[in-house]
């Protein structure tokens, strides 16, 4: 059986194995900061799989998908603030029942388009439903126009910076520079105790299983060829009848889409949103941990998200000044030696030897086992 | 009913006409004021010195390159205005120069993803590998010489076969009009039979539009032959009568 469901065997495993990794061990070996940091990282990881995605197989590279992260985050931060800001929780402000930054700000009313994040189900659907539409205002205006590669990128980068740009200005609106604080409750649940910190992390590891499973899902049906045929002859797919704008629009939206997600878990876990998590070094710093786990790879971008990241951690604990270089070396690194990232190193040095292995148990196929060498009679 | 009738018979059903189509590149007028008429099941073939324009009419029949005057009409529908895929959706077929194929996927991918099926984002999305999708891939296979390589990926395919891969590509797609530019191009002698051969097979009820400097190979498949130098055609007709006009002989056949 080569197959399981639509998973090639090999992937089925490795699947497999990282949900053991992601459910059991982590969980049992770590404390729950240490589980908590996992899970910070986890949400990125939502973003490299849409890379990989868009990027790796697409060919679209985005530099820009610290936009959707942040809009998919600051939406769940703007329910979570809402309810935070209660009118007995707020009593002390010369307007109850705003945030507190709207206070500060002299905001004496709710602006209109914070109003509908009172309510959750509204929330979760603009989680999806923003970035996908900004994307596919973006991709449209650009696809049609045959923008693509480096023009793209540096579009996107920009869009970036001037999302930034407004948050960080508007500060009334939006929190400013230190975004939205002080978030306590979810529907009345408290999300900063360690018991909550656990649900969390397994409701974000199921939606990242669940976001894989899409994935693969993309990639083993037509759309995921076709794909492919896009990054290399755009032209023939274009004569095979197919529009390429608009396949270009639907995966760059389905990336920001597990963005975006990525960014809520983000919210939920972490407790805050802010700007740096928006702009153009959050952005690239989220293609590096995609070509560092390999662009190729679903499994791979979720591996490289959380080794980067404990890297980061690690070192910018002890070397503070040094990592942002130890990053940039690692980023040229696996470029100039390892373009397939980390899953392009198990498929030709590790994979082989695992085969080798299962082979060896196996009884020999008949006909199979015949030596070239063997001369004819 | 009667003056119906008679516009009936003024404006004979070809399948593509091409009128007075321009094309201008910064004043330079690669293609000036042409005019060309396909019949239905008809070959006709382009010849031309280097540079008389003949790939661009291609390009612009598919909708690569835009006109800047002219109309050209399939069965009636207007293509200047359409988008490439709106073209080939219309039923034209166009195969490249150098061979285009997907290089990262296998042969079997290759002629997947040209079956006119599953062409919107949700119908790819949920397109299914059937019974009717893999017989028809086999059929085409066996066709271009390709049946024992399905599994193969594309680069590493030779010349010849690359371009057969690209021909069975159009094929599965099932045109009405089938454009090709100079099929047998940078073919080894044997490759170049076996194309012939392929080419007798494939344009049986189709209409073929081939662009070709092999004259053995064109005279071979030819039912009318048009003759373009700098952008404007010099000779129309029958391949006889080509060769026999002595302005095609100056230009071009001279040499």
């Amino acid at each position: 059986m080569d197959r399981l469901l639509f998973l090639k065997r090999s992937e089925a495993v490795g699947l497999l194995v990282l949900i053991t990794l992601l459910v059991v061990v982590l969980p049992l070996s770590l404390d729950i900061f240490r589980l908590n940091l996992v899970g910070k990282y986890l949400t990125y990881s939502f973003v490299a799989i849409g890379l990989v995605l868009c990027w790796g197989f697409g060919g679209i590279l985005s530099l820009g998908q610290g936009i959707f992260f942040g809009l998919g985050g600051y939406c769940m931060a703007m329910f979570l603030k809402l309810e935070a800001s209660s009118v007995e929780n707020t009593k002390i402000q010369s307007t109850p029942g705003i945030p507190d930054f709207m206070d500060w700000n002299q905001i004496t009313s709710l602006p209109w388009f914070w109003v509908p994040f009172k309510s959750f189900p509204f929330t979760l659907a603009a989680i999806v439903i923003v970035p996908a539409v900004l994307c596919f205002i973006l991709g449209t205006a650009m696809f049609r126009r045959r923008v693509g590669g480096v023009y793209f990128a540096i579009i996107t980068q920009t869009v970036a910076a001037i999302l930034t740009i407004l948050i960080v200005g508007q500060q009334g609106f939006t929190g400013g520079i230190n975004g939205i604080t002080d978030l306590r409750t979810l529907h009345g649940w408290d999300i900063r105790t360690d018991h909550a910190k656990y649900i969390l992390y397994f409701v974000n590891v199921a939606a990242l299983i669940a976001c894989l499973l899409f994935g693969y899902t993309v990639r083993h049906s037509k759309l995921g060829r076709i794909l492919v045929a896009m990054r290399d002859k755009e032209d023939r797919v274009r004569f095979s009848g197919y529009s390429v704008a608009g396949f270009k629009t639907f995966i760059f939206c389905l990336a920001a889409v597990l963005a975006a997600i990525g960014g809520a878990m983000f919210t939920l876990q972490v407790g805050f949103m802010s700007p740096s998590f928006v702009g153009i070094v959050p952005s690239i710093e989220m293609v590096i941990y995609t070509a560092v786990g390999g662009r190729l790879s679903l499994l791979g971008a979720v591996y490289g998200t959380l080794l980067v990241n404990a890297a980061k951690t690690a070192f910018s604990e002890s070397f503070p000044q040094l990592w942002l270089f130890g990053l940039g070396g690692l980023f040229i690194a696996v470029v100039l030696a390892f373009p397939n990232g980390l899953a392009g190193i198990y498929d030709s040095y590790v994979a082989p030897h695992i085969a080798g292995l299962f082979k060896r148990g196996r009884a020999p196929k008949p006909g199979s086992g015949v030596p070239q060498s063997t001369p004819a009679e | 009913m009667n003056a119906q009738h008679i516009i009936g018979q003024m404006a004979p059903d070809f399948l593509l006409s091409v009128e007075a189509l321009t094309v201008s590149f910064d004043g330079f007028k690669a293609v000036d004021d042409l005019s060309l008429y396909v019949d239905k099941n008809e070959i006709r073939v382009i010849i031309g010195p280097n540079g008389a324009g003949k790939t661009t009419v291609l390009d612009l029949i598919c909708g690569r390159t835009k006109a800047t005057e002219g109309s050209i009409k399939f069965k009636g529908t207007e293509l200047t205005r359409l988008s490439e895929n709106q073209i080939v959706l219309a039923g034209i077929g166009r195969k490249f120069q150098t061979p285009s194929i997907y290089e990262d996927l296998t042969v079997f991918e290759n002629l997947e993803i040209s079956f006119p099926r599953g062409r919107s984002v949700f119908g790819a999305l949920t397109f299914r590998r059937d019974r009717e999708v893999i017989d028809r891939i086999e059929e085409i296979a066996e066709m271009i010489f390709l049946k024992d390589d399905l599994e193969k990926r594309g680069e590493y395919l030779s010349h010849g076969q690359k371009q057969w891969l690209e021909i069975g590509m159009l094929l599965i797609q099932d045109p009405e009009l089938l454009m090709l530019d100079e099929p047998v191009a940078g073919m080894s002698v044997s490759e170049r039979k076996r194309t012939a051969e392929l080419l007798h097979k494939i344009i049986k009820g189709r209409s073929v539009l081939v662009i070709e400097h092999d004259m053995k190979f064109v005279e071979d498949i030819a039912h009318r032959v048009t003759v373009l130098h700098q952008g404007k055609v010099l000779s129309e007709g029958s391949m006889e009568r080509v060769k026999n006009d002595p302005k095609v002989v100056e230009v071009y056949l001279g040499h």
